[in-house]
């Protein structure tokens, strides 16, 4: 039977049927009046004739009812009668379940729209990540991205491959943009042709770019973000044929696309081609992210096979130069390593949402043990009400149905409050933004978290109302109308099932409370780590770029960043400016290189070390201690003197002691100068405090032989470092503004903050956690508190007949204090001992999240036992000095 | 299934059976449409009054009827002139008649063999 429509209809049916019986009523008396009956008799008689026309109208109505709709709805009714006449009750149960379901709403909904939304691409389970790694190649364990792609392995595999649709490679990268007011720095995206196709997702403007435009010596055209579109060009649709200049490069705009579109996890500006010139490609040069969409119904696993057969024809197809084997990179052990691309997406943060995830959960578990008791309180309450409806035939479904109906009604309540909840805390998210995590754009409350909310709400309330129900629906009548007397004090075993709920709390407060500190000894960990440099709050960071385009001669170039030093210098207040290719844990592509020293045999497989460019100052600026030696000169840079600095690490790990590597000489390959180590540094945590200190290389910002024989260039995008007390101040920004265009006026100032906060970010999913799980465990151990203290006073009313007979009889009222704050400690000691067991279990999963901190570190697990004991008694406490002040003549007389 | 009943006379109150009514309201139906009133009078017409159907009663079973969709109903002006309900039986009616018709004269030929075991009917 459709029922949906009977209810809008059964206004009409009733309304015919109500008419259809006044009709008889109204035919039959005529009828009768007509055969002389006067009108009154006619009418008693037709009625009479009728039978019982309400009974008879009600039970023709109920053949469209649904009983148990309308039982239902009375049943409801009278659960929010109830409620209604216990507001206290009501707004702390609600509460405590809208904090409790909205938490787990908002952070489901996160996990949901990170972790198991497909990405917003085409049929995106067909996309992956080319990725390669190469167990062979020492020192490539620190990259955490595995070997990147070189071009001459995107033509390889582009055309050679037969599991690909399309595969294309892309790197991320900034340009400055001139001839659109100011000059300034934009993100790009350098994509080659096959990115595109790879992803789909058609322009909103405009076109593609062609692979004609993939060619060096072609036309030049650039597509836009919507979001650069619409802040630079208002959103102009005539943009189309315009051109820009970018890199000091006149651009075509020939397409924009669609808003939320993202370059796997980076959000771009411009999408720029790679144009790589396939004569002058190497086997080297590994330097490209590789994305690639699946044939249909090809697995991972074949197109990983397909690779492998692709390496030794890329081996084949290409070579480093004359002379050189290039079955060479057979010992880097290379090997396919693709992906979905949504795990490059994800990254790590899925261990971290878990985490939260499950902790959340524990909170949830500990509210609903608090609401449960709150329930039995109340049935408690209402314990001669029910013994007696059951002693008066109500069957125990139906009372059990009853009180199951309740709770069922605040765990929805409650939901419906904890979507506004989740909402609002999903706004704050967005607004805070954490930059850890991915997809932030993505996040929303959908329909499988509104699900998920239902689903939730209705295991709450099965949950926490199916332990009183169960109780009282099987309490024996008789036990109960006696029980509720003069006779009994308090029935065991009703305490007893509230004494399990707040051992199940206390123990499941003590884990979430050990995580809680343990992420805090972590943070503390971490904050004492040496990370290289030294008050990162006064250094102040900037970044600008000199395009060939813009100035080609690399001397000049150096001049330029000079000039730009030394005015920097000039300004207020700054003590010293250097810069380098990059600052520490700038999360700046790292570049990397064998790295031979002189005299000094390498084994089979030469390490690969990061090396970096870094001009006279930097060290001092950045505060990294100069070990042994001397820092670089100005006079060294212009006239390309091979001279180096190290780490200490690469020192030790070499020669033993840093004064040893002094005077020792290096070079990258063979045709470059070998350059004299001139000094050592402090070691540098360049990819983030948890990470060790990598070794690491410095060369002078400009250098000789980098390209072979006679050539030389300069870095040309570069960090400045400022140490000033000023820094981060928006007056020590004008100036650094006006310094920089004072030199040159097209160059664009990116990335300006302070070291602080460049290493505040390496905190980031430290911190985070840290936060999380904070709030988790204060929540728990707050709502622990509660339950205590909620379970000792409930005790404590219910014996004040028992209290007063002992105090009557000379009990002490020391004594009797220390009575319950026993029984309190009781409860919490086999709460922790439970607890400590489960966190010592559950700890190694948050292994990977700790730093310098064992899984089960004493001081962790002793100061939360100790704050848990404390408070315990604490929440104890105050009842049972209740308890003891009570008057044995009134607790006597009372009822 | 509560079908109303009333004493018909002291000595020989006798409960219907769960369906009678409405079998005989569809057996009326069969012959022409109609509406309540008429229903009844028919119906006590023809038991000869022996079957004194509480009026009423007719209406809960025409609205079981109607939801099973074994009669239809519609506003119409009767032949008096009065504006009444008609129902009136569907195909499917028809079919739940004929079926409730052979069930019901099988319990009724079984009870009577029953009851007067001397007589055998004829076969």
């Amino acid at each position: 039977m459709n029922w949906l429509p009977d209810i809008f209809h059964r206004r009409k049916i009733y309304g015919d049927l109500a008419e259809e019986m006044r009709l008889h009523l109204e035919e039959r008396t005529e009828q009768l009046m007509s055969e002389g009956m006067s009108r009154k008799e006619a009418e008693q008689t037709a009625r009479r004739a009728f039978g019982n026309s309400t009974l008879l109208e009600e039970r023709s109505r109920q053949v469209w009812q649904m009983p148990w709709v309308e039982s239902l709805g009375s049943d409801l009714k009278l659960v929010f009668r109830r409620l209604r006449k216990s507001p206290g009750f009501a707004a702390t149960v609600l509460l405590t379940l809208a904090i409790g379901i909205g938490a787990n709403t908002a952070v489901f909904s996160v996990l949901n729209s990170v972790l198991f939304k497909p990405l917003s691409y085409p049929e995106a389970e067909q996309l992956v990540a080319v990725r390669l790694i190469a167990p062979g190649a020492a020192g490539l364990a620190d990259f955490s991205n595995g070997l990147r792609l070189s071009p001459s392995m995107y033509f390889t595999f582009a055309e050679q491959n037969r599991t690909f649709q399309s595969l294309g490679v892309w790197i991320a990268g900034v340009a400055n943009v001139t001839g659109l007011a100011q000059p300034h720095e934009v993100h790009t995206a350098s994509i080659t042709d096959g990115v595109l196709q790879t992803l789909s997702v058609p322009p909103l403007l405009g076109r593609w770019l062609l692979p004609a435009e993939q060619n060096p010596h072609g036309a030049k055209a650039v597509m836009l973000s919507y979001g650069y579109w619409q802040r630079r060009f208002g959103g102009d649709p005539s943009v189309i044929g315009r051109s820009i200049e970018v890199d000091s490069q006149p651009r075509q705009i020939v397409g924009v696309m669609p808003q939320g579109f993202r370059m796997v996890n980076a959000d771009f500006d411009l999408l720029v081609p790679l144009g790589f010139d396939r004569n002058k490609q190497t086997l080297a040069g590994f330097g490209f992210q590789g994305m690639a969409r699946l044939k249909p119904g090809v697995p991972i696993a074949q197109a990983n096979a397909d690779v492998t057969r692709m390496l030794p024809i890329w081996m084949d197809s290409w070579s480093n130069g004359p002379g050189f084997d290039s079955h060479f990179y057979e010992v880097w052990r290379i090997t396919p390593a693709l992906r979905p691309l949504k795990e490059e997406v994800i990254g790590s943060v899925g261990n971290v949402l878990w985490l939260v995830m499950g902790t959340i959960g524990v909170v949830m578990l500990i509210a609903c043990t608090n609401v449960a008791n709150l329930l039995l309180v109340r049935a408690d309450a209402r314990q001669q009400e029910l013994a007696v409806r059951a002693a008066l035939g109500a069957g125990r479904a139906r009372i059990a149905w009853e009180l199951l109906l309740e709770s069922l009604c605040l765990g929805l309540l409650g939901g419906v409050l904890g979507v506004g909840i989740a909402y609002e805390g999903l706004r704050l998210l967005a607004a805070i933004g954490p930059a850890n995590l991915p997809r932030l754009g993505e996040i929303s409350l959908d329909v499988r978290s509104l699900g998920f909310t239902l689903g939730l709400s209705l295991f709450a309330g099965l949950l926490f109302g199916s332990i009183p129900a169960l109780r009282y629906a099987r309490a024996r009548t008789t036990v109960a109308l006696r029980g509720a007397g003069r006779t009994a004090s308090v029935s065991r075993e009703r305490q007893h099932s509230r004494d399990l709920l707040v051992v199940a709390q206390v123990a499941m407060a003590l884990v979430l409370l050990v995580s809680a500190m343990l992420m805090i000894r972590t943070f503390q960990a971490l904050r004492h780590v040496e990370p290289g440099f030294s008050q990162p709050e006064h250094v102040q960071t900037m970044r600008t770029s000199i395009p060939a385009s813009l100035v080609a001669d690399p001397q000049q170039v150096t001049r330029i960043q000079n000039s730009i030093a030394d005015k920097l210098a000039a300004i207020p207040g700054v003590r010293s400016v250097g810069f380098a290719s990059a600052a520490p844990m700038e999360g700046i592509e790292s570049n990397w290189d064998e790295i031979y020293f002189k005299g000094k045999s390498m084994g089979d497989v030469t390490p690969l070390r990061l090396f970096k460019n870094v001009s006279p100052d930097y060290f001092r600026t950045t505060g990294t201690r100069l070990i042994a030696g001397r820092d670089l000169t100005w006079t060294e840079v212009y006239g390309l003197r091979p001279v180096a600095i190290i780490s200490e690490n690469l020192a030790r790990e070499s020669f033993g002691t840093p004064s040893a590597a002094l005077g020792k000489q290096l070079r990258e390959f063979e045709d470059m100068p070998w350059h004299e180590v001139i000094g050592v540094v402090e070691d540098v945590r360049e990819n983030g405090v948890q990470d060790k200190a990598p070794a690491i290389v410095y060369w002078p910002s400009m250098m000789a032989g980098i390209y072979g024989p006679h050539t030389f260039d300069a870095a040309r995008t570069v960090t400045f470092v400022l140490r000033s007390d000023r820094a981060g101040t928006e007056g020590l920004l004008n100036e650094m503004r006006q310094a920089v265009w004072s030199v040159n006026a097209s160059l664009p100032l990116a990335s300006v903050r302070t070291m602080q906060e460049i290493y505040s970010q390496s905190l980031a999913r430290t911190s985070f956690t840290l936060v999380m799980l904070g709030i988790a465990g204060t929540m728990a151990f707050v709502l622990g508190i509660i339950g205590i203290y909620g379970v000792i006073s409930y005790a404590v009313l219910q014996r004040t007949r028992e209290i007063g007979i002992r105090l009557a009889l000379g009990e002490q009222k020391g004594r009797l204090r220390w009575m319950f704050i026993r029984s309190a400690l009781v409860l919490t000691g086999i709460g922790v001992a439970i607890g400590l067991a489960a966190a010592a279990g559950l700890m190694r999963l948050m292994k990977s999240l700790l730093f310098g901190v064992s899984p089960l570190d004493p001081f962790t697990y002793v100061s939360v036992l100790i704050v848990l004991a404390a408070s315990a008694v604490l929440a104890s406490y105050l009842p049972a000095r209740r308890a003891a002040a009570v008057n044995p003549v009134e607790a006597l007389r009372a009822e | 299934m509560p079908v109303a009943n009333k004493p018909m006379t002291k000595s020989t109150a006798r409960d219907l059976f769960p369906g009678a009514l409405e079998m005989m309201i569809l057996q009326s139906l069969r012959r022409q449409p109609a509406h309540g009133y008429a229903l009844v009078q028919h119906i006590q017409q023809r038991s000869n009054n022996l079957l004194q159907v509480e009026e009423g009663s007719l209406y809960p079973a025409l609205q079981r009827l109607l939801k099973a969709d074994l009669v239809k109903a519609r506003w119409d002006v009767s032949s008096t002139n009065r504006r009444v309900r008609t129902y009136q039986i569907t195909a499917s009616g028809l079919r739940r008649l004929e079926q409730e018709i052979s069930s019901f004269e099988q319990m009724f030929e079984g009870i009577l063999l029953v009851l007067n075991p001397g007589k055998s009917t004829a076969t």
